[in-house]
């Protein structure tokens, strides 16, 4: 990691997610953001982390089986007698 | 905090309303016996686990206030629930470790990337630096094949990357809720969120460029 204020690409990978997630200090923040401004593989890296993090919402939950879900039926008929 | 939808909901439940139950059972079943499994050693208990939470939930919503979201309070119900039935078992890892990510590091990317020391500009990109995928056809990018390798590198996570990453970015949950349901800190939060998230990148790096060589 570079002590200098210039942040290294190799530092930057390690921040993206916290700084996604607005979490990340201020100082870091702007450093970040300077180093995104010029360089084209950092502004890429970031542009594909975006992809990826919204392809993954497209992704959909398995089923749960109809078995199960007769069961769980069940639970909720008999707690609702007995209420 | 809960939302005005957690209200109707609670309401609808508290009336006996099916639908509403089913409707939940559905959303989060799924996610509900992955993070059992965590916690005890076989799918029939895990489902049993499941089972027992939904009950714990019915019975406790007349103490539902609301200072949560619906959907943190029920997985704080499952993830208690699973904990107390994996204290049955004998477990020899405890569960306060099953949060926490692995201590050896696991860079975002691969070392060999970056420029070595003493380099000029060390530690910025090697030739073959990320590459925009503004270029890559939309119905290449949603096609169900790119979908599966995303499938496919999430499934290769360790489970807690694994679980959280779900949590995160399939269900959309925010920080706060993560921690709140699973009961970790941030930090292990965020570690195993990013592990996950470099690790997906880099699976969709590799295929979508596959047959696009850089210019």
């Amino acid at each position: 990691v570079s002590t200098s204020e210039d942040m290294a690409c190799r530092e930057l990978v390690e921040l993206i997610t916290d700084y996604l997630d607005g979490e990340l200090p201020e100082h870091d923040r702007v450093r970040l953001e300077d180093h995104l401004a010029k360089c084209d593989g950092c502004a890429s890296y970031l542009e594909q982390m975006r992809a990826t993090i919204e392809l993954t919402g497209v992704l959909t939950e398995d089923q749960i089986p109809a078995e199960g879900k007769r069961e769980l039926l069940g639970v909720f008929r008999t707690w609702k007698e007995q209420r | 905090v809960a939302s005005s939808e957690d209200r109707v909901l609670v309401e609808a439940l508290r009336a006996g309303d099916e639908r509403a139950f089913m409707m939940l059972v559905e959303r989060y079943g799924p996610a509900m016996l992955r993070l059992a499994m965590m916690y005890v050693s076989t799918r029939a208990v895990a489902e049993d686990v499941v089972q027992e939470a939904w009950l714990g939930v019915l019975k406790g919503l007349d103490g539902f206030q609301g200072r949560s979201s619906l959907r943190t309070w029920i997985f704080r119900i499952l993830v208690n629930t699973a904990k107390t039935r994996g204290q049955r078992e004998s477990r020899t890892v405890p569960f306060s470790s099953l949060w926490s990510p692995d201590t050896e590091a696991e860079p975002a990317v691969d070392a060999d990337r970056f420029r070595p020391a003493g380099d000029p500009s060390p530690n910025h990109w090697i030739e073959g630096a990320p590459a925009s995928w503004e270029g890559v056809p939309e119905e290449r990018l949603l096609a169900g094949e790119t979908l599966d390798r995303v499938r496919e590198a999430i499934d290769a996570l360790p489970p807690n990357q694994r679980e959280v990453i779900r949590l995160r970015d399939v269900l959309g949950w925010t920080p706060a809720e993560v921690r709140e349901a699973l009961d970790i800190t941030e930090t292990n939060q965020r570690v195993l969120l990013h592990r996950a998230r470099s690790k997906v990148r880099h699976a969709l790096e590799s295929y979508l460029g596959e047959g696009t060589a850089p210019a």
